[in-house]
């Protein structure tokens, strides 16, 4: 061969970040965010509580009280390492299993619960969250995202917009459309890649020849990131200073957290024995977020098992308290769906509604 | 009043509505610089900025996309797809997003954007530019179709679907667009959407249609009066949703109907409006409603594409078929 491609072994060029190791020791003290003792306790807190809140509604979906969830247990530092970067005002897109984030930026557990149910006050986000829902369709929300991001730029906002996919996501033509346009406008948005390893079964390696996802960011001229997602401070991190760019006018990062979900794709009846093997189960929850950072906590003097009981009892107390006021919400309606789609009634459904008003009352 | 085209309507639109709201962001590909592959947005880029009038990078799904995030922040969104054969490309952003951005939010947010884009067969276009889409569109709720059949209509309902604050697929039919001209008033104005509009009375028979196919029908109405027989031609103006009203009252005082469309058959506007007439006014017909269409292929390579649009003898022979039965 005469021509050599420039961009061979641009994949080792990506070394996963990582601060925190397995052993809950600081391995990158230069990385070390700046986060205070009372934050450090604070993203402890979120991630134990969330592994309850996990542990619940997965109970709670078996008993039928639940409808669609998307279990989260293994990706608490991918997911609320990022979201505690982020200010009240910053705009969140997320996918389908990013529940967590919204509730730790203000979304009710009651209205989680809705959007579970399929309710749609669930999807109706309060006016100090700017959010919208999570995202069903793979990566539609990565060119939406873009739009918040330009939209934020052109009012002079010093905000971003941050979303959500998976590894399969990256997949899709909009990730590269959305993260494509984000670039091409300088828009300040994040995109996180929470890479845990499956697209339901199909293994990360069968999606792409790319080793990395971070990598595809060197093709939208961005900047691209590598981090251990289950660091809790690393994920922290690397959002934070993405966040930085894009506030300053630098554009938007991609960021890939390499991670793991412990249980299902959903509780729709998948079963991952069919696509995973107990050793890469232990393998990975080996690794896990909450174990590494409680040694860590522990070691400093900031954390204890009785903290931690104090936070689980807490967790349970307000699930149970936020099921119960769940169920108080009046059934969703086929007549408040016609009501909420148009900002006027358009003459068809006008007829419509009249039917259905009828129907309901019986 | 000026005589104007009706992509000089078109142009005429979307300045007065970037002069009225400085939310109103104008943009797809080619629509900067170049002023539209049709010169729609021809001079807007000098006179409001780039940051009002711009370019995109070339792929549909993430112009949409984008439109309905740049909604959540207070802006209305005028994207154009250049042939309206690409939103296959946008389907999810158009069908999956926009038009379910104020229910999937339980209102919180919504999505006043007014998709622009060129559409329709007989000038000879390559593959997947002139195909009829808009059965597609009404098929999907919480969109609204418009598609003008001139250049005073074009103006006012380009207006009025810009002001709208839910998505509105603003379809230009590219026969259209500069075949004739009409006076068109130099001020704003508004023209209702989900509104029908009498084009022509008659007595005998209604004719329903909409976009190029108003201009056929009306064509094979004047012949038919010479033959005696007298047409009321309605445009539709709006395809979705359909102003069944001002139809079933026509209707009623003709006793017989045919719908034309440039699409083809199955499933199509025209057979929604068939099947409504018939639920609301079955008792009124002396016979069965009519469909002129195309023949359900995909719209062919252009060699063929004049014997495959429906013409004014198709629209006569249908309403003699209805007239005689």
């Amino acid at each position: 061969m005469v021509f050599k491609s420039p961009v061979e072994g641009i994949d080792e060029k990506f070394e996963m970040i990582q601060i925190l190791n397995e052993d809950g020791k600081i391995v990158n003290e230069d990385a070390m965010p700046d986060l205070s003792d009372d934050d450090l306790v604070e993203l402890m807190r979120r991630m134990v509580y969330t592994r309850i809140l996990d542990q619940r509604s997965i109970a709670l979906n078996r008993q039928g009280r639940l409808g669609f969830y998307a279990p989260t247990a293994g990706q608490e530092a991918s997911q609320l390492g990022s979201q505690f970067a982020l200010e009240q005002d910053d705009f969140i897109l997320p996918a389908y299993r990013d529940v967590p984030q919204l509730i730790w930026q203000g979304l009710p557990l009651y209205q989680a619960f809705l959007f579970s149910r399929g309710h749609y006050h669930g999807n109706q986000m309060p006016e100090d969250v700017q959010a919208v829902s999570p995202q069903i369709i793979i990566g539609a929300q990565i060119t939406q995202a873009a739009g918040v991001a330009l939209g934020l730029k052109r009012r002079g906002k010093k905000n971003v917009a941050i979303t959500y996919t998976g590894d399969g996501g990256a997949s899709q033509g909009d990730f590269y459309e959305g993260v494509n346009f984000a670039g091409a406008y300088q828009a300040p948005a994040i995109f996180i890649v929470q890479n845990n390893r499956f697209a339901i079964s199909v293994p990360v390696e069968k999606q792409s020849a790319a080793k990395t996802i971070a990598q595809k960011a060197a093709a939208m001229g961005i900047p691209g990131f590598l981090v251990d997602g289950m660091d809790v401070l690393a994920v922290y991190k690397v959002v934070q200073e993405a966040r930085e760019r894009a506030i300053n006018g630098d554009g938007p990062t991609l960021i890939e957290t390499l991670t793991y979900r412990y249980g299902p794709h959903t509780m729709a009846g998948d079963d991952p024995t069919r696509y995973r093997t107990e050793d890469m189960d232990s393998e990975w929850e080996k690794k896990d977020p909450i174990v590494r950072f409680r040694k860590y906590l522990e070691e400093k003097g900031l954390w204890s098992e009785d903290k931690e009981n104090e936070v689980i009892e807490t967790a349970k107390e307000e699930i149970k308290a936020a099921i119960k006021q769940a169920d108080k919400q009046e059934k969703q309606s086929v007549t408040d769906l016609m009501s909420i789609m148009h900002e006027e009634l358009p003459p068809n459904l006008e007829e419509q509604m009249e039917e259905y008003k009828e129907k309901e009352s019986k | 009043m000026a005589e104007m085209t009706m992509i000089q309507a078109i142009t005429d639109a979307l300045r007065t509505e970037l002069k009225n709201d400085e939310d109103v962001l104008v943009f797809g590909e080619d629509v900067g610089q170049n002023g539209g592959v049709f010169r729609a947005t021809e001079g807007l880029q000098d006179e409001f900025g780039e940051e009002r009038v711009f370019d995109t990078p070339l792929a549909e799904s993430g112009i949409i996309g984008m439109a309905v995030g740049l909604s959540t922040q207070g802006f209305r969104p005028v994207p154009e797809i250049q042939f309206f054969g690409f939103v296959f490309e946008a389907m999810d952003a158009v069908a999956g997003q926009a038009a379910r951005f104020r229910y999937r939010s339980g209102g919180r947010w919504h999505a006043p954007i007014t998709i622009r884009s060129p559409f329709g067969g007989g000038v000879h276009t390559p593959e997947l530019h002139a195909d009829s889409l808009e059965g597609l569109m009404a098929q999907t709720p919480g969109l609204r179709v418009v598609i003008p059949s001139g250049p005073y209509d074009a103006k006012g309902l380009l207006i009025s679907s810009i002001r709208n604050n839910d998505p509105v697929i603003f379809l230009e039919h590219m026969k259209l667009y500069r075949s004739f001209r009409e006076e068109v008033p130099e001020e704003e104005y508004t023209i209702d959407l989900d509104k029908a509009v009498v084009k022509r009375e008659g007595t005998d028979i209604t004719l329903v249609g909409y976009g190029a196919m108003v201009h056929t029908a009306i064509k094979a109405a004047e012949e038919l009066e010479e033959e005696g027989i007298s047409c009321e031609v309605i445009d539709l103006r709006t395809v979705s949703p359909i102003d069944m009203d001002t139809i079933i009252e026509s209707v009623k005082k003709t006793n017989r109907a045919v719908v034309v469309q440039e699409a083809q058959r199955q499933a199509g506007v025209a057979a929604s409006i068939v099947a409504d007439i018939q639920e609301k006014a079955i008792l009124h017909l002396e016979a069965p409603v009519m469909r002129v269409t195309a023949p359900d292929t995909v719209y062919p390579f252009s060699q063929a594409e004049e014997v495959w649009l429906p013409d004014h003898t198709d629209i006569k022979e249908k309403v003699k078929e209805s007239m005689n039965f």
